[in-house]
C-alpha cells in the first residue's frame, strides 16, 4: 500500500492513518541522547531531544505532545524526578520510561517511579529492553 | 592477414581484461586482508576489557542512512569525557575543599555515558571512583581520576584505529564484516 510521509503521519491510499511513534528524549548526555534517537529511529519511530528537564517543560507550555517521554534522572536545571512531577501536574498522559542508571539504589528508583513514571529501564537503553514497552503503547 | 588484424584489434581488449582481472583479483585479497585485520582487532579489544556488548548494540544500529553513527557517538563521549574530567579535576584541587557532591554528580555522568557506548574499562574505574567520593576519600579519587584519563584516552587511540581500519576497508571496496562478540 503506498505511504507517503508527512511529519509524524503516515498517510495511506486507504482512509487509515498510520500514526508514528512521537518520542521526546531529554537527557544531559549528548552521546546518550544520540543513541536513543537512534534506538527510536530504527524502530519507525520519530523524536525530539530535551537537554534538561526544563527543555521538556518548556516544550510542553508550548503545545508538544509526545506518546512516550525517555527520561534520565540526574540532569542541570530540572531533574527527572522534578520534571515528571511537572508534567503530571500539567496533565501529560504520555507514557513516561525513566532511564537510568540506579542499580541498587532502590530507594532513588522508588523515588523516581513515585514521580508519576510509567516504567523505568536501566542504562543502556537498548532495542530489547524499550521494545515490549512500546509494543503496548501501539497495542493501546 | 585477416586473423592478425583481428587479435591486433582484440589483444588490447583481451589484455585490459586480464589487467581487470588481475586488479579484482589482488583487491579482493587486500580488502580480505583488511578484513580479517578488523575482525582480530575488534575481538582484542572486547578481550582485553575495553569494549563490552554495548558496543557491539550500537554497531547493530548503524546503517546505510547513518554510516558514521558509531564514530559520531564515540565522538561525543570523549568530549564529554573531557570536560567531565577538567571539571572533576578542578573539584579536587583544594585538598581542604572538596566538593564530593558535584563529584559524585560528574562520575555518575561519566559512569551512565561509558555504559551507553560500552566503554568497559571507563566504566570500571568509574564504580571505583564513586566508592572513593562516598567516603570521601581525596587520595583515592586523584588516583581513579588519573586512571578515568589513561583509559578514555587509550580507548580512544584504539577506536581511531578501528575506524580508521573500517575507512581503509570502504575504500579498498569492501564492506565492513559484523563481529558478533556475544
Amino acid at each position: 500500500m503506498a505511504t507517503k510521509s508527512t511529519g509524524g503521519i503516515e498517510k495511506t491510499k486507504s482512509t487509515e492513518v498510520k500514526k508514528k511513534l512521537n518520542v521526546l528524549i531529554v537527557d544531559d548526555d549528548p552521546s546518550i541522547r544520540r543513541i536513543h534517537e537512534m534506538i527510536i529511529k530504527t524502530i519507525g519511530g520519530i523524536s525530539q531531544t530535551a537537554k534538561n528537564g526544563e527543555e521538556a517543560v518548556i516544550l510542553h507550555l508550548g503545545g508538544a505532545s509526545f506518546d512516550l517521554i525517555l527520561m534520565d534522572k540526574e540532569m542541570p536545571e530540572r531533574d527527572g524526578v522534578s520534571t515528571t512531577k511537572k508534567l503530571r501536574e500539567m496533565k501529560v498522559t504520555s507514557m513516561i520510561v525513566g532511564v537510568t542508571s540506579l542499580a541498587g539504589q532502590e530507594e532513588e528508583r522508588k523515588a523516581f517511579m513515585e514521580a508519576g513514571l510509567n516504567h523505568c529501564l536501566e542504562k543502556p537503553l537498548t532495542k530489547d529492553k524499550i521494545l515490549p514497552l512500546i509494543r503496548n503503547l501501539l497495542g493501546a | 592477414m585477416v586473423l592478425f588484424v583481428c587479435f591486433e584489434q582484440l589483444s588490447p581488449i583481451f589484455l585490459y581484461n586480464s589487467v581487470s582481472w588481475s586488479t579484482l583479483a589482488m583487491n579482493t585479497t587486500v580488502v580480505a586482508q583488511l578484513q580479517r585485520q578488523f575482525q582480530d582487532y575488534i575481538v582484542s579489544l572486547y578481550q582485553q576489557g575495553f569494549l563490552d556488548s554495548q558496543f557491539s548494540e550500537l554497531r547493530k544500529l548503524q546503517d546505510e542512512g547513518s554510516p558514521d553513527f558509531v564514530s559520531e557517538v564515540v565522538s561525543l563521549f570523549f568530549d564529554d569525557c573531557s570536560k567531565l574530567i577538567n571539571t572533576m579535576s578542578r573539584s579536587l584541587e583544594q585538598p581542604d575543599n572538596v566538593d564530593f557532591k558535584q563529584l559524585d554528580s560528574g562520575v555518575h555522568q561519566l559512569k551512565g555515558s561509558s555504559s551507553s557506548v560500552g566503554a568497559r574499562r571507563v566504566k570500571n574505574v568509574c564504580i571505583s571512583f564513586k566508592e572513593c567520593c562516598d567516603v570521601q576519600n581525596r587520595e583515592g579519587c586523584l588516583r581513579c581520576l588519573q586512571q578515568v584519563d589513561y583509559e578514555y584516552k587509550m580507548l580512544k587511540t584504539k577506536l581511531q584505529d578501528l575506524f580508521n581500519l573500517e575507512q581503509q576497508i570502504l575504500q579498498a571496496g569492501g564492506t565492513i564484516p559484523q563481529v558478533d562478540i556475544n
